[in-house]
């Protein structure tokens, strides 16, 4: 305890002494004091001659503000920068804005009000008041009736103070002091405590933010590259005279690896002088019986009989165990691959030239299995 | 009955308490430690919750297949169970704001107890829309307007959106009004503990409250400030949770009706509940001076009066339907009453409009075992009233080739048995962790505690 006196208390028993006691003091002119009550006492703001609250006006503005808030934001997104026809509505439908206009004028107007209750009106939080742990703190909040008179009062006199709480007939009379320690703490940023505390703040929100933002929603920056600076085909872009990402390629460009097909619509010339460059063996074999497996087996089923999977869907081929199959060069089969026959499509998109090759030499292996020589035997 | 002096208020505190007695009372259950029935209790409600968590995991992990719901009721229990609970909160907001404009001063003993019951039920309701999203990890993408990659914008002009808004705007009133009405107790209860620990707790939350005057004089303000926001915010909430069924164009839910039905609904629904946990709460509490017979009586009235808005509300839809001359309004009507679900339908009609009727009599008012089945009645009838309108309206919708049955599965069950169990759970905590009652507003109204001859 200091000598720093802050004020002059006194504790009341009954509502109507302290009302009493209130009017008395403000009359006498003093300014710096206050009325501490367990409960909210009718009559006391006109017994302190204190002002009307300009809360309201807080409430006011922050309530139109809400609403402002609301109706703009919502015009803009669906008017302005995605405008979209919904349900046939105007892009400002203002019936349909009402309800979250209401919404966020209330939430807006009800947190400034309180925010600015606490933090500027009353400048709470406030632990360190001299007031606090006092007895006389302790009465009030429970069930005495406290009136405080501060030191800084320009009309503070200790005796005459005395003697007017005296005259009041206040059943407790004592002074309140300023906490020495209390006044002078100053708080320190190299705090120990309070540096783990903000290690541990830090490690929270790192860890938890990674962990919602990479495993669960996948947004930026852990979106994996969903997003890139590069060009896409329908973008544009200034490096170009057209502005288009996508070019037309240069005229007479050839891609690579493209080697034209010289016996277009010649099936005949393809099967006479086309030769199957590849040797069967298991590497090859396996490749095309992969391939087979994969592009022609649903229709011609998995072993070239014709037995399609497509369940009539699609008309069967006829099987390729045929005479008339089983006669023709490898070269003549390749360009059924190539070009496609009936209603057969071109299979060169699917396969590469190898591939192709690999597959007519596992139909031949399917058609010897079927038909085989007596040396295979 | 004649002898009573209408010119003088009743008191709303029975006896006249010394204000220092009312401070230990409402702290005891903070100070001492809990009984044997409270562990039962708390048992039975985690037992509950653990079902739900179960119920919960399992429809995170195998997805929403597990429920009920089907094509064409793809609404089921989750949104029920979701209007349910949002109802239940709904009596909480009435008694602490609307009974507080409307200056009745029987609401300060059970304006606490109420306000926090509102902001459990409102947090049990919510988990049920954002599960019912399918994958409620991405639930705020879904839900909230924020820049992204796509640059789109949720639709501000659908129900659902406006839902959105409603309630989290409903909590967060809800729940800032609570806590300001807190402040004064925190302060109180930090002057009388000697507790190292919960000093510091209580000086934190009470931010320094010193009861003053000067302060008094704001917070009065901002405290009928927030009653006048809370009013027309409660009376929206359930407005715009009607309109999720009512701007539809599904006979049934297509009705201007709706609005004021479920606004009606939810107060009914929510004074029932406010009333079944009182009842227990100042019995095991010692709080029946405080949570007087008068108070239950005047709920009970109240739950009468709500009953029968609920009931001329179903009888209303039925005439509408057939003034109207819509066919497939009729046949809506006609399917909830007397189709394949008109069990659920008298199951609500009876114990929402016949039940209710008893509280005619004085004797049933101010009984406590008659006014505790008569309330759980209710609140059964009410869950099925929300049952009749989501399922029996989807399941019977304009194209017969899509009609179905709906029924729910043991998760859809589960997820219910657990959403009773964490709302009680909650319940059980708040009495053992804050003050059930609010101390101050008590305070204020005891015979003797406002100056005798104020001059205001």
């Amino acid at each position: 305890m200091s000598e720093k006196l802050f004020s002059y208390t006194a504790l009341f028993n009954t509502p109507d002494e302290i009302i009493h006691a209130a009017k008395a003091v403000a009359d006498k002119g003093y300014t710096k004091f206050d009325v501490n009550t367990p409960y909210p006492v009718h009559g006391m703001d006109s017994a302190m001659k204190l002002k009307t609250s300009k809360l309201g006006f807080v409430t006011l503005f922050a309530g139109l503000g809400g609403a402002a808030l609301a109706l703009l934001t919502m015009g803009w997104m669906m008017g302005i920068d995605y405008p979209n026809v919904i349900g046939g509505k105007p892009f400002f439908p203002l019936p349909a804005f009402i309800p979250i206009t209401f919404e966020l004028t209330v939430l807006v107007a009800t947190l400034s009000t309180v925010a600015f209750l606490l933090f500027f009106f009353f400048k709470l939080p406030n632990n360190r008041h001299p007031l606090h742990d006092t007895n006389y703190m302790k009465n009030v909040s429970s069930d005495k009736y406290g009136v405080s008179i501060e030191a800084e009062d320009p009309k503070f006199n200790l005796e005459e103070v005395k003697s007017l709480f005296e005259s009041l007939h206040a059943s407790v009379i004592e002074p309140v002091y300023f906490d020495e320690e209390e006044v002078n703490y100053k708080p320190k940023i190299a705090d120990g405590k309070f540096l783990a505390f903000l290690a541990a703040v830090a490690i929270f929100v790192s860890v938890s933010a990674y962990t919602h933002l990479n495993y669960l929603l996948y947004i930026v920056p852990f979106n994996w590259m969903a997003e890139q600076g590069k060009l896409v085909p329908q973008s544009t872009n200034d490096i170009f005279t057209n502005g288009s990402s996508m070019q037309t390629p240069v005229e007479g460009s050839v891609a690579r690896g493209f080697i034209p097909y010289a016996f277009k619509d010649k099936p005949d010339e393809a099967g006479k002088f086309l030769v199957n460059p590849l040797i069967p063996n298991e590497q090859n074999l396996a490749v095309g019986k992969n391939k087979f497996n994969i592009y022609c087996s649903p229709c011609h089923g998995y072993l070239a009989e014709g037995d399609s999977r497509l369940r009539g869907q699609f008309p069967n081929p006829p099987s390729l165990h045929s005479e008339k199959v089983r006669g023709w060069s490898d070269g003549r089969i390749y360009h059924v691959i190539v070009e496609g026959q009936n209603v057969m499509p071109s299979y060169s998109s699917q396969l590469s030239r190898e591939e192709r090759w690999a597959v007519v030499n596992y139909i031949r292996v399917l058609q010897r299995s079927l038909n085989a020589k007596e040396s295979d035997l | 009955m004649g002898s009573i002096d209408y010119t003088q208020e009743l008191s709303v505190v029975e006896g006249k308490p010394a204000l220092r007695e009312l401070d230990e009372l409402i702290s005891k259950p903070l100070d001492s430690k809990p009984d044997i029935k409270f562990y039962i209790a708390l048992a039975v409600t985690l037992t509950m919750l653990t079902i739900g968590a179960i119920g919960l995991t399992a429809s995170l992990y195998y997805g929403t297949g597990l429920w009920g719901n089907n094509n064409p009721v793809g609404w089921g229990f989750p949104i029920v169970n979701f209007v349910f609970w949002i109802g239940i909160g709904h009596a909480g907001t009435l008694i602490s704001a609307i009974l507080f404009l409307f200056r009745q001063k029987w609401r300060t003993g059970i304006a606490r107890f109420a306000e926090g019951m509102t902001i459990f039920a409102v947090i049990t309701a919510m988990i049920f829309p954002i599960i019912h999203t399918g994958r409620p990890w991405l639930a705020a993408i879904y839900l909230l307007p924020y820049p992204n990659q796509h640059s789109l914008w949720v639709n501000f002009t659908s129900p659902l959106l406006w839902d959105v808004f409603a309630v989290s705007t409903y909590f967060t009133v809800s729940f800032v009004f609570w806590y300001i009405g807190l402040i004064p107790d925190f302060a109180t209860l930090r002057d009388r503990t000697s507790n190292k620990i919960k000093k510091i707790i209580y000086s934190v939350t009470s931010l320094g409250w010193r009861h003053s005057n000067r302060h008094w004089q704001n917070y009065e303000l901002t405290y009928l400030i927030l009653a006048g926001f809370a009013t027309p915010l409660v009376l929206s909430v359930h407005t715009i949770v009607s309109f999720d069924f009512a701007v539809a164009i599904l006979p049934g839910w297509h009705t201007t009706i709706f609005p004021p039905y479920f606004v009606a609904g939810a107060v009914f629904s929510g004074f029932a509940m406010v009333q079944n946990v009182l009842i227990f709460i100042r019995k095991i509490f010692n709080y029946e001076h405080i949570i007087t017979m008068d108070t239950l009586e005047r709920m009970n009235k109240i739950i009468l009066l709500t009953g029968m808005l609920v009931g001329y509300a179903y009888s209303m839809e039925f005439f509408i339907a057939w003034y109207s001359g819509v066919q497939p309004e009729v046949f809506a009507f006609m399917n909830r009453a007397f189709g394949d679900y008109f069990w659920a339908y008298w199951i609500m009609f009876s114990c929402n409009v016949f039940i209710p009727q008893l509280f005619w009599f004085k004797k049933v008012r101010r009984s406590i075992p008659f006014m505790f089945v008569i309330a759980v009645l209710v609140n059964v009838g009410m869950w099925f009233e929300r049952f009749v309108i989501t399922v029996t309206s989807l399941s019977r919708d304009y194209l017969p080739s899509s009609w179905a049955y709906f029924k729910p599965t043991l998760t859809d069950a589960s997820l219910l048995i657990g959403s009773f169990g964490l709302f009680f759970t909650l319940v059980l905590l708040f009495t053992k962790s804050l003050p059930v009652i609010s101390i101050a507003e008590v305070k204020a109204v005891v015979d003797g505690s406002q100056p005798k001859h104020g001059d205001h």
